[in-house]
Parts: C-alpha cells; sequence; structure tokens
C-alpha cells in the first residue's frame, strides 16, 4: 500500500459542480479521501506536495483513441498509447474496435482487458463493434459482449449506412442498456470526398465532403433513437446543423447526446493550408463559422463530450498526396493544451471544458470518474495552465507522430497524473 | 354435459378462422369436447362416424409433418375421407394464384379445408370463395388458433384450470401465429399473459394486448406457472433479429437454471419443432415438467372437437354427433 499523498495549495477544480476552491487534497488507499480549504495537516506517513496554486482536477476520459491492439501495434500498442495518455493526462480511455481483427467477440474483449491490466498505467475500457467485422450488416453478442467488459458499441469511423441494421441494433441494445456510439457519415453521399466541399476544396482541386453526409444520418438517427428509446451517442458533430439537429433531439428528451472532436475545435478547413496531411481527419475540419459554433455548443453544454480521436497513422500512411493520405491524428497527448485555447480564449470556461473531457464522457459511459469528491477514486491530474510551450512531436509519447499541433504553440501543461492514486507520469 | 345434449348453436361458426372472434363460452366448449375426444382417443377403438361421408382436404402451402399428420389423424378417426394437398409443390408453382386454387377446389365439393398459408389473411380470403367450412392451420404471423386450443386443453387438464394462472410466453413472439392465438385464447380464459423475447422479437404496440410484456427472462418468468417457449426459426438469427445462437440461448433459452425462477411446478410447453439448446435445453424439454409430448396428443383431439364442431353446422350437418 502506497503513503498517503496531501497536495496542498492547489486550485481544485470539480467539473461535476463547476466549482473551484482553493485548498488541498488527501489521496488514500486509491481514493480521494478528503479535499477543501480547510484540510490542512498531512496524516502520519503522508508525502506532501505543494501544488503552488496549480490545478488539481479529475483526469480525463477519453471515449475516442484507437490503440492498435491487436493488428497495428506498429502504429500504436496498448503499452505506448496509454503512456501518451498518462502524458496528457488523460486517466481513462475507450479503445475502438477498428482492430485487426475487429473487437466484434468476447474472446477479443476478454483480451483487451488482460492486455491492459498487464501493459496499461491508465484505465482502459474496449468498445466493442456494433455489427460483426464491422461490415454494418449484422449486429454483435451485444449482451455477451457488454457482459464480457465492452463499454459501448460502435463501428468506429464507419456509419451503419443500413438503417434497418440500425433499427434493429439500436432496439436489441435497448434490452441491455447497452450505449451505440454512432459515427454519422453517409459513405454513399461522402463519396470520394477527402476535404469539406465548398469553396476551399475546389480552389484546391480536392472533392469535396458535404455536412449533409453528416445532417442526413444524424437526422436519420434522431428519429431511430425516438422510435427506439435507446441509448444514442453521435461520436463527431462537426457542423453547425448538426448542433441544431442535436438541439431538437435533446429538448425532445431523447436519451441523444454527442460529441466533437478536439481536432475540429482547434482547427478549421483552412489549416490544410498547402495540401498538410496531419489536418486530413474524418469528418473533414469544416469552416470556422462551424468551428466557433461547435465550441459554443460546449459552452452551453449542447455538446457533451470532446474526444481525442487519437488515430495513430504510420508515416507511410500519411506521406503521400493529400486525397490518398490515410485520415486520422493523433490527438491523446495534446488534447488538454489544445482544449486549453479555448480556455484562454475566453471561448468556455476551464470547469466546462474539463466537463465535456471528464465528467459528461464518464456519466455517460457510466463510468466511475470525472469528479473531484470524497470517496471518488484518485483518478487525478496537477497540470499548469498557463504554461506555454512549443509541442515538439519527439517529445511525445505515442508510437506515431501525425499531430496536427507540430510545432504548434501551445499553453497549459499536465505535471502529474495519478491512477487509482498512484502517479503514471510526472513531468520532468 | 353429454354430446347428445349438447344444442346444436354451441358453436355458431361456419369457419374456424381464428381465435379472435371467439365467445370464452364457445372456446371452454370446443375444450370440452376435446376432452371427450382424449378419452375415444385412449381407447383401443377410436372410431366415429360424425364426418362420414365427408370430404376433409388439407391444403398446406407450408410444409408441416406435425399439424398435418394431426389434422388428418383427426379427420380418419371421425370417419372423414381425408385428402392431402401439398400444394407448394404443386399448381402455385406453376403460376396458379390463391383463388384459382379455392375455385378448383370448390369445383371438387369438399366439405371441410384445412389451410395452411405463409401469408397472414389468406386463409380469409380463401374462405370466402369457397362454400365449405375452412380451418385454419396457421396464417403467416397471424393466427394458429387449433396450436392455442391444444395449449389450452393441455393446460387445463393439468393445473385444472386457466383463469388465473401466469402463462409466461418467451421468445419470438413477433413472428409467432402461436402467440397471437394463445394471448387471445388464454386472456379470454382468464389467465394472466406475459411476453418476454428481446425487443427486436417482440412486435411493436404488444404492451396494447393487456399482456406483460418483459424483455429479462429473470423477471419475466418470476411466479409462472407456464412456460410457453416458442420456436426461433433459424433464419432470425445470424444477425437479423438476435446476433447469434449462442447469444440467444444465453439470455433467452429455458434451461433448468432459468426455469427455476418460475414457480416450483411451473410447467414447460413448446408447439414443436424444438430447436434444442437454442429456445430450450435438452433437460428442459425432456424433464418432469415439460408437457411437449402431452401437447401433441392434445393436438390431434382438439382437431378432432374443432372438425366435428363445424361439421354440425355443415349443410344436412344437423343433429350429427
Amino acid at each position: 500500500m502506497s503513503r498517503p499523498l496531501l497536495f496542498t495549495n492547489a486550485r481544485l477544480v470539480d467539473p461535476a459542480s463547476g466549482k473551484e476552491t482553493r485548498g488541498a487534497l488527501l489521496v488514500k488507499d486509491g481514493t480521494i479521501a478528503d479535499l477543501g480549504a480547510s484540510l490542512k495537516t498531512a496524516p502520519d506517513g503522508a508525502d506532501t506536495i505543494d501544488a503552488k496554486g496549480k490545478v488539481i482536477a479529475p483526469g480525463l476520459v477519453d471515449m475516442r483513441a484507437f490503440l492498435g491492439e491487436p493488428g497495428a501495434e506498429h502504429r500504436e500498442s496498448i503499452a505506448s498509447g496509454s503512456l501518451a495518455a498518462a502524458a496528457g493526462g488523460v486517466t481513462t480511455v475507450v479503445s475502438s474496435p477498428e482492430t485487426n481483427p475487429a473487437v466484434d467477440d468476447p474472446a477479443i474483449v476478454d483480451y483487451l482487458l488482460r492486455r491492459a491490466r498487464d501493459t496499461a498505467i491508465v484505465n482502459i475500457h474496449p468498445a466493442a463493434a456494433l455489427t460483426k467485422g464491422l461490415r454494418g450488416e449484422e449486429m454483435t453478442e451485444i449482451g455477451l459482449l457488454k457482459q464480457a467488459g465492452a463499454v459501448c458499441f460502435t463501428d468506429g469511423a464507419k456509419t451503419i449506412a443500413n438503417a434497418r441494421v440500425l433499427l434493429r441494433a439500436l432496439t436489441y441494445a435497448r434490452d441491455f442498456d447497452a450505449l451505440i456510439v454512432h459515427h454519422t457519415e453517409d459513405p454513399d453521399l461522402a463519396g470520394n470526398g477527402v476535404m469539406n466541399a465548398g469553396e476551399y476544396a475546389s480552389r484546391l482541386g480536392l472533392s469535396g465532403r458535404t455536412i449533409e453526409a453528416e445532417t442526413i444520418i444524424l437526422e436519420r438517427d434522431a428519429r431511430l433513437v425516438r422510435l427506439t428509446k435507446s441509448r444514442y451517442h453521435a461520436a463527431t458533430i462537426t457542423n453547425r446543423d448538426s448542433i441544431d439537429i442535436a438541439r431538437r433531439a435533446k429538448d425532445e428528451g431523447l436519451s441523444f447526446t454527442c460529441g466533437t472532436s478536439i481536432n475540429h475545435l482547434s482547427f478549421n478547413e483552412q489549416d490544410i493550408g498547402d495540401y498538410r496531411t496531419f489536418y486530413k481527419v474524418a469528418p473533414p475540419l469544416r469552416t470556422e463559422d462551424d468551428r466557433l459554433a461547435l465550441a459554443e455548443a460546449v459552452r452551453t453544454g449542447l455538446i457533451d463530450v470532446i474526444v481525442s480521436d487519437h488515430t495513430p497513422q504510420d508515416v507511410e500512411q500519411k506521406r503521400q498526396p493529400f486525397a490518398e493520405a490515410s485520415d486520422g491524428a493523433i490527438g491523446i497527448e495534446t488534447m488538454l493544451a489544445a482544449g486549453l485555447r479555448l480556455v484562454h480564449a475566453d471561448a468556455v470556461s476551464l470547469p466546462v471544458l474539463l466537463r465535456a473531457m471528464s465528467t459528461r464522457p464518464a456519466e455517460i459511459l457510466g463510468l466511475p470518474g470525472g469528479r473531484l469528491e470524497k470517496g471518488a477514486a484518485a483518478d487525478l491530474i496537477l497540470f499548469d495552465p498557463d504554461e506555454p510551450f512549443v509541442l515538439s512531436p519527439s517529445a511525445l509519447h505515442s508510437k506515431s507522430k501525425n499531430t496536427p499541433f507540430d510545432e504548434a504553440r501551445l499553453q497549459g501543461r499536465v505535471l502529474r497524473t495519478l491512477v487509482a492514486g498512484k502517479t503514471v507520469y510526472e513531468y520532468a | 354435459m353429454t354430446a347428445n345434449a349438447r344444442p346444436k348453436l354451441d358453436f355458431p361458426h361456419r369457419h374456424l378462422l381464428g381465435i379472435e372472434g371467439l365467445s370464452p363460452f364457445e372456446m371452454a366448449h370446443l375444450l370440452d369436447l376435446a376432452d371427450e375426444a382424449v378419452d375415444l382417443n385412449r381407447q383401443v377403438r377410436k372410431e366415429r362416424k360424425t364426418l362420414a361421408g365427408r370430404t376433409q382436404i388439407n391444403l398446406f402451402f407450408e410444409n408441416s409433418t406435425r399439424t398435418q399428420s394431426s389434422f388428418e389423424i383427426a379427420g380418419k378417426r371421425l370417419g372423414a375421407d381425408v385428402m392431402n394437398m401439398a400444394v407448394a409443390s404443386s399448381s402455385i408453382k406453376k403460376g396458379e394464384t390463391l383463388l384459382d386454387t379455392a375455385a378448383t377446389l370448390n369445383a371438387m365439393h369438399p366439405d371441410l379445408i384445412v389451410v395452411r398459408h405463409h401469408a397472414a389473411g389468406a386463409v380469409h380470403l380463401l374462405a370466402r370463395k369457397v362454400d365449405c367450412a375452412v380451418i385454419n392451420a396457421g396464417d403467416g404471423a397471424h393466427e394458429h388458433p387449433t396450436q392455442a386450443l391444444l395449449d389450452a386443453l393441455t393446460i387445463r387438464r393439468n393445473k385444472g384450470r386457466i383463469e388465473g394462472l401466469i402463462v409466461a410466453i418467451c421468445g419470438d413472439v413477433l413472428h409467432s401465429r402461436v402467440a397471437r392465438s394463445n394471448i387471445i385464447l388464454l386472456q379470454a380464459l382468464g389467465a394472466r399473459v406475459r411476453v418476454i423475447g428481446p425487443s427486436t422479437l417482440l412486435p411493436r404496440g404488444i404492451d396494447r394486448f393487456g399482456v406483460e410484456v418483459f424483455r429479462n427472462m429473470r423477471e419475466g418468468l418470476k411466479d409462472a406457472d407456464i412456460v410457453m417457449m416458442l420456436r426461433l426459426q433459424l433464419e432470425r438469427m445470424n444477425g437479423s433479429f438476435v446476433p447469434s445462437v449462442k447469444e440467444y440461448f444465453h439470455f433467452f433459452g429455458l434451461d433448468a437454471e432459468k426455469l427455476s425462477w418460475a414457480k416450483p411446478d411451473a410447467l414447460v410447453m413448446h408447439p414443436g419443432p424444438m430447436n434444442r439448446g437454442v429456445e430450450i435445453d435438452s433437460e428442459v424439454a425432456d424433464g418432469a415438467q415439460s408437457l411437449i409430448r402431452e401437447q401433441v396428443e392434445m393436438g390431434v383431439a382438439v382437431r378432432m372437437a374443432v372438425l366435428e364442431a363445424l361439421a354440425r353446422n355443415l349443410p344436412n350437418g344437423g343433429g350429427v354427433s
């Protein structure tokens, strides 16, 4: 049993309550034993750390990250991904089922949990595939997969184009109170588009993907959720019209939540600039107007969750002509610093940002975490929201380096990450 | 009440197209008749002459060895001339419509036609176009009245009553004509009916059928007197309605452990043929609480009762018993 740990002189931010206090926090036996302004003295034998006014908050809960196992260990492994997560302040990761083989069998969930137990330093929860082989045709064994430990069901970056398949899956999933997470992009309408459709794509001579590829599926899904009363989460919405659809679904009282990616909150289509493939993500980066609308929707809570959408790609996949390069960017290690850009720009407050990165995803997934309260697991981060730095890809822990923040100026550094009271990362 | 004392209008219907439309009194009357047939069937000499000189055609557009032979035996024991027509393999394949078939049959002057068809409502359509009595032996996912009656008879003989019993109908209710007929019949006779299955296999609006709906076997089986399992067609698996046989059996297949959630003296039924290891475990299917074999026996008796009741309403049928 490790010794109790007392953080003093901390700025305690609890995104669940939205409250900020100055004071101390005591970690004992893997949980938050006490916290607050009145907490002064450490128990006997405790280690004390002076937080020097920096922020202590719940560790981030990332609902969408690709960890490469099994089948793509060269891009990322559970070990390397969890190290990157810890360095980014992420204490809980939901791993994508788009592996090889896909996570469509309870035995693979079991394998992942064993691998995570043996090699990960943060909490890893597998998402299971919603359809067998991610083919969008036949639902997986949702009940058995959930019993095996899958926390949600998703075909990752693939959309279930066949509405009847999704209807049956939603209907079936409801009996098991299973959460369905869906990527909302009509593959036929998206076609061979490689960036947001519009003037900028026309100027670059690239084929575009309309926002309607996203909104039509999202609208369809909202109607299916209304029909089935299932628990549904749109993985990454990216534009103003999608926000309107989500608002209507929520106003109706449906169990309909949504997320967006840190990339879509950080960049717009023009960041692609000179055909920079690190900005090629799916769905594509949208306009600045859309980006601002997304930030506003995070502020109001209409967008529940911010994900890293961590998609490691090896050099060969990205060092291609833009149209031929693979989609995706890494982001688990930079999501907090990138999100803090919104805080520094006064677009959202710090508790609101952290709510979307910890409290809400934990609630939606039904996982502990995302709360700074007595008795909660001590999955914590200590960070300096103001420290500036230039991101050097070589300093990243991920196996792949396809970051759109390559050499970017960021402000906000994770100093220490704890999982169940144990320090798993410390900035040297 | 003896057969001779029974008034002619106890069953005032020309056809038996479904349980829907029958009064509880008529249902009970058919069950009483069937009780008598059970006694007859257990004797060495089983014949009766109720249908002597009558022609019964079993017109099966869908294969069903069990139901067809049950009707065949029932008709023969009552003295009818029984003819089986397996339409699936004959004229329909040559392009004849259902109404053509009806007209052709009608010209042969049968007295009773027993029809099974894959389309709901087909039996009703046919009944409007022929002059004889029509018995529905299963139309699509709509009704299977003689199955419901034989189930009710089996229950009544084993429990002494139907009123007040809790009957749990489990599995593929969506595609089950057996479930629909049973829900109507058992409720009319005073049972509390529950349906249990995954939402994908429950019909939309089932909660407005007056039944209690459960998606969880443990909850649905609690305090049940009768556990009625339904056959899961194999084509419903493979991802369309349920993910796999393994998952279906794990959550919805009846095994000894799940059966223990019902009343200790609960009885198990299945319309057959069974998928062992899919909707029911062999240990339960062959166990002491199983009534599955008895259901088959009751099937012949119920079909005799129905044939006899309808025969009375045929032209020149009065007074025959």
